[in-house]
């Protein structure tokens, strides 16, 4: 499988907690990037759009956004680092944040 | 140290139970986002990469033991048992919910602690020398200024909803350890012929994207005008300052557009405006808070202590650290112990919960229960016997407290970066822990000298780069972190900003910059001159040369 | 829009005009401070009550002259972030203006103290909020630092407070109807 696909995943930060969560397919927020929706085409994004207000407005999150990603090998990754730090945690305390807490998915520094 | 009275306690405890509320509304939906923000930006909330962020003051840098207790307790029960000290001496908990907020704000509230105001666009945390009370060189101890100032600016119903945020800081000491002249306000305590004291007001420095050093508006203000003098500048900042763009917001812009002396008129016009007001609450309330700083009682030492020497020549470790870490106290056979928080390829100013609490223990036993939070991020231990200096580094070694490198390369400032902050442009920790780590051999930094190595991770400049001798500035080029290298800032008070050498370099070329500056200057440099003043003689190009040269 | 004063919904016993509007023959009007300055001399002989809307680039100082002819002075808020009105406020209140300063814009509880500390006196709220989130509100914190600030009776201003002594004889927010 070394199929590229790329698209946009929609995140934001769980309100009562501040954890990053992302938008998934079942229209849930979780804070695997391995169970986002990765939006492939412009009726996608709009949808995940419609979504995050009305999610914003029912307080389950705050500040969405969508940021660039890719999917390969059927795991999403975030295009950038600022991405691709919030979907793990800090560079420089690997004993913290998701990737401490196996909830990082398929890509971490360590293999990065 | 200042103690709460019934006031104060009431005041932080009304203040939480307000916070608690307004969360509490925010999670029901009764708050939107954009009405929430200022509020929880105002209680020191900010909203990060990870999680909630949660700024807590150290006003004027000075805790007891029992509140260092408390800051590590915070960091064991509500954060991951660590938490990271800034250059205005706050400490920063990078895992925090909102919905323990209140509950750690009453934690803090308990020791005499609080969060007010270390973020939005208000007056921020009060900063001061942080060897206050026990420098060498110091006129008066200007913590009793920074407590006032401290009281009347919190939660002033006036100066909350400014343009943009405001920075004051003071130092009592010729020496400026407090970086006055990079601030909205700085203050500056000069003593005249007479013997007299008085207030140097310096207005509009700053950092960010346009750094600037502060104008003085007046060279002597009597102490008791103060508080007054001060209102009237932010009366005509909050009137007068721009706030059709943010990037211009700040008080420095307003002093540049309209010129210091305009600024200077409009000032001193408000200040004549203010009815007849007596100045007798303020000065009356300064006496009272001053009587918490009176000096704690000092044994009478002499000078020159045999154990100490001796301790030195047995344990060549120890004489290192006391050469690089300790400073002149004002009191005979006393010391200042300056922890370093920057251990070969550590983070700046992060500390884990058991290191708290063993400088807290350090210093409930050695420092008349006093520490402080240095403006370089580390964190001091202002009074203590010369003899008991040995004990100290011996408990801190296996902490990995004992770095010998107070003022040298490695001890680097370094704001958090692309790893926590939701505004960086790179990351800046692990430039700095490279840096650190070429430079890990101390004959090799005690040979280079006092040097000041500042990283920021954007043009933000939390990580002060415009005034480090070397400044490191990321930045992000089409997605790839990249690093603008500048020299020959500084923020004493010869304050200067940096110049920027040349083109920027990839993350993982930094480190060997640096150390191509620094060799260049230990080449160039005349008998004892350090590298701020050898840079300022030489000027940029041999610089420029070792670096670009070869390229 | 609900008017907020001495803690109780009101109705406003005031007529708004505009720049072109005619003015009535008598009553409570309100002018918008340009037209107050330019109609002044005509203005002067109106039988009713003045009052005036400034917008918040408006300098004290030259509503000054007027102050003594007012009985209502009206300040906004654009936007809750923008605190330029808590100045021009406070400079009103300093110049000697003892009658109603009104507060209209985007006014919101978490503010509403601050804005009574600094001397207004009623409110323009929005729907939203029904009359005890504004009584709640009003009593958020029951002290402040600050000297010289409008408050309502056992509220502490606590530099006073500690040095009792030298507290003047009539504190001038008693003078003053509190709004909360
Ligand atoms: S300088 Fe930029 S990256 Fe660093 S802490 Fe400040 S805002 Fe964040």
């Amino acid at each position: 499988m070394s199929e590229i696909e790329k698209g946009q995943v929609m995140t934001a930060n769980r309100l009562r907690d501040g954890e990053v969560v992302f938008l998934t397919r079942s229209g849930e927020w979780n804070e695997r990037i391995d169970e986002a929706v990765l939006a492939l085409e412009p009726q996608a994004t709009a949808a995940l759009e419609a979504r995050a207000k009305d999610d914003v407005k029912a307080t389950l999150v705050t500040g969405p956004y969508l940021f660039d990603a890719e999917r390969v090998g059927g795991k999403i990754r975030a295009l950038h680092m600022r991405e691709r730090i919030r979907t793990l945690g800090p560079t420089v305390r690997l004993d913290l944040g998701k990737q401490a807490e196996g909830t990082a998915g398929a890509f971490a520094f360590k293999e990065a | 140290m200042y103690r709460y009275d019934e006031f104060d306690h009431q005041f932080v405890r009304e203040r939480t139970a307000q916070f608690r509320d307004q969360a509490d509304r925010r999670l029901s939906g009764a708050l939107t986002e954009d009405e929430f923000r200022p509020l929880r930006l105002m209680n020191g909330l900010y909203l990060q990469l990870h999680a909630y962020m949660l700024r807590v003051a150290i006003p004027y840098g000075t805790l007891s033991s029992r509140q260092m207790r408390q800051l590590a307790y915070i960091a064991d029960k509500w954060d991951r048992g660590y938490g990271h000290f800034t250059t205005r001496q706050n400490i920063q908990y990078n895992w925090i919910k909102l919905e323990d907020t209140a509950d750690i704000l009453a934690a803090l509230a308990e020791v005499e602690m609080h969060a007010i105001q270390t973020s939005g666009n208000c007056i921020r945390n009060v900063t001061t020398d942080h060897w206050a009370g026990a420098a060498a060189d110091e006129i008066s101890d200007p913590r009793p200024v920074g407590e006032l100032l401290r009281q009347w600016s919190s939660l002033h119903p006036e100066f909350s909803y400014l343009p943009r945020k405001f920075k004051i800081a003071v130092t009592g000491a010729p020496n400026d350890r407090a970086a006055v002249k990079v601030h909205d306000i700085g203050l500056r305590l000069h003593k005249n012929d007479a013997g007299a004291i008085g207030w140097e007001v310096m207005v509009g420095g700053g950092q960010g994207r346009t750094p600037m050093i502060a104008v003085t508006v007046r060279d002597f203000l009597p102490e008791k005008e103060l508080v007054a003098y001060i209102e009237a500048i932010m009366r005509v900042y909050n009137l007068y300052g721009r706030r059709d763009n943010k990037y211009k917001a700040r008080i420095k812009i307003l002093v540049h557009e309209i010129g210091a002396e305009k600024f200077k008129a409009e000032v001193e016009a408000e200040y004549a405006r203010r009815p007849e007001q007596t100045t007798h609450v303020e000065e009356k309330e300064l006496q009272r808070i001053a009587a918490y700083f009176a000096p704690p009682v000092f044994e009478k030492l002499s000078r020159f202590t045999p154990a100490f020497e001796e301790a030195k020549l047995l344990h060549p470790g120890f004489a290192r650290w006391a050469r690089n870490n300790l400073a002149a106290h004002r009191v005979d056979g006393y010391t200042i112990v300056n922890i370093s928080l920057k251990p070969e390829g550590g983070i700046p100013g992060d500390a884990t919960a058991e290191q708290m609490r063993l400088m807290a223990d350090l210093a409930e036993r050695y420092s008349h229960d006093e520490l402080r939070v240095s403006h370089p991020q580390n964190i001091i231990l202002p009074h203590v016997r010369k003899d008991d200096a040995l004990a100290i580094w011996q408990a801190l070694v296996p902490a990995e407290l004992a770095t010998a490198n107070y003022g040298l390369a490695g001890d680097i400032i370094a704001c958090p970066g692309m790893d926590y902050c939701s505004l960086a442009t790179a990351r800046s920790i692990p430039i700095s822990q490279a840096i650190s780590r070429k430079f890990a051999d101390l004959d090799v930094q005690e040979k280079i000298g006092p040097v000041k190595i500042n990283i920021s991770g954007c043009i933000n400049a939390c990580g002060h780069h415009h005034v480090g001798h070397i400044g490191i500035l990321g930045l992000d080029k089409k997605g790839e972190e990249f690093y603008q290298i500048t020299l020959g800032g500084s923020s004493t008070e010869s304050a200067s900003i940096g110049s920027i050498l040349g083109p920027g370099f990839a993350g993982h070329e930094v480190a060997g910059a640096i150390e191509k500056i620094l060799t260049t200057y230990v080449k160039l440099r005349q008998p004892g001159e350090e590298f701020l003043y050898a840079y300022r003689r030489l000027g940029p190009q041999p610089f420029k040369e070792a670096l670009y040269a070869a390229a | 829009m609900p008017l907020l004063k001495n803690n109780a919904f009101i109705q406003d016993s005031w007529v708004h005009l505009g720049a072109e509007d005619p003015l009535p023959e008598g009553g409570n009007v309100s002018i918008p401070f340009s037209r107050l300055k330019n109609e002044w001399e005509s203005l002067a002989k109106f039988p009713g009550q003045l009052g005036t809307l400034l917008s918040n680039t408006d300098h004290a100082e030259d509503v000054a002259h007027f102050l003594p002819h007012l009985a209502l002075v009206i300040l906004p808020f654009p936007a809750f972030v923008d605190g330029r009105a808590y100045s021009i406020a406070r400079q009103i209140r300093l110049l000697g203006y003892r009658g109603e300063l009104r507060a209209t814009g985007n006014i919101l509880p978490d503010q509403f103290q601050y804005m009574a500390q600094v001397g207004f006196s009623s409110f323009e709220v929005s729907e939203r909020f029904p009359l005890e989130v504004w009584q709640q509100a009003s009593k958020q914190m029951s002290l402040a630092y600050q000297r010289g600030l409008y408050r309502r009776v056992g509220e502490a201003e606590v530099w006073s407070e500690r040095h009792e002594e030298t507290a003047p004889e009539t504190a001038p927010w008693e003078e003053q109807p509190h709004a909360g």
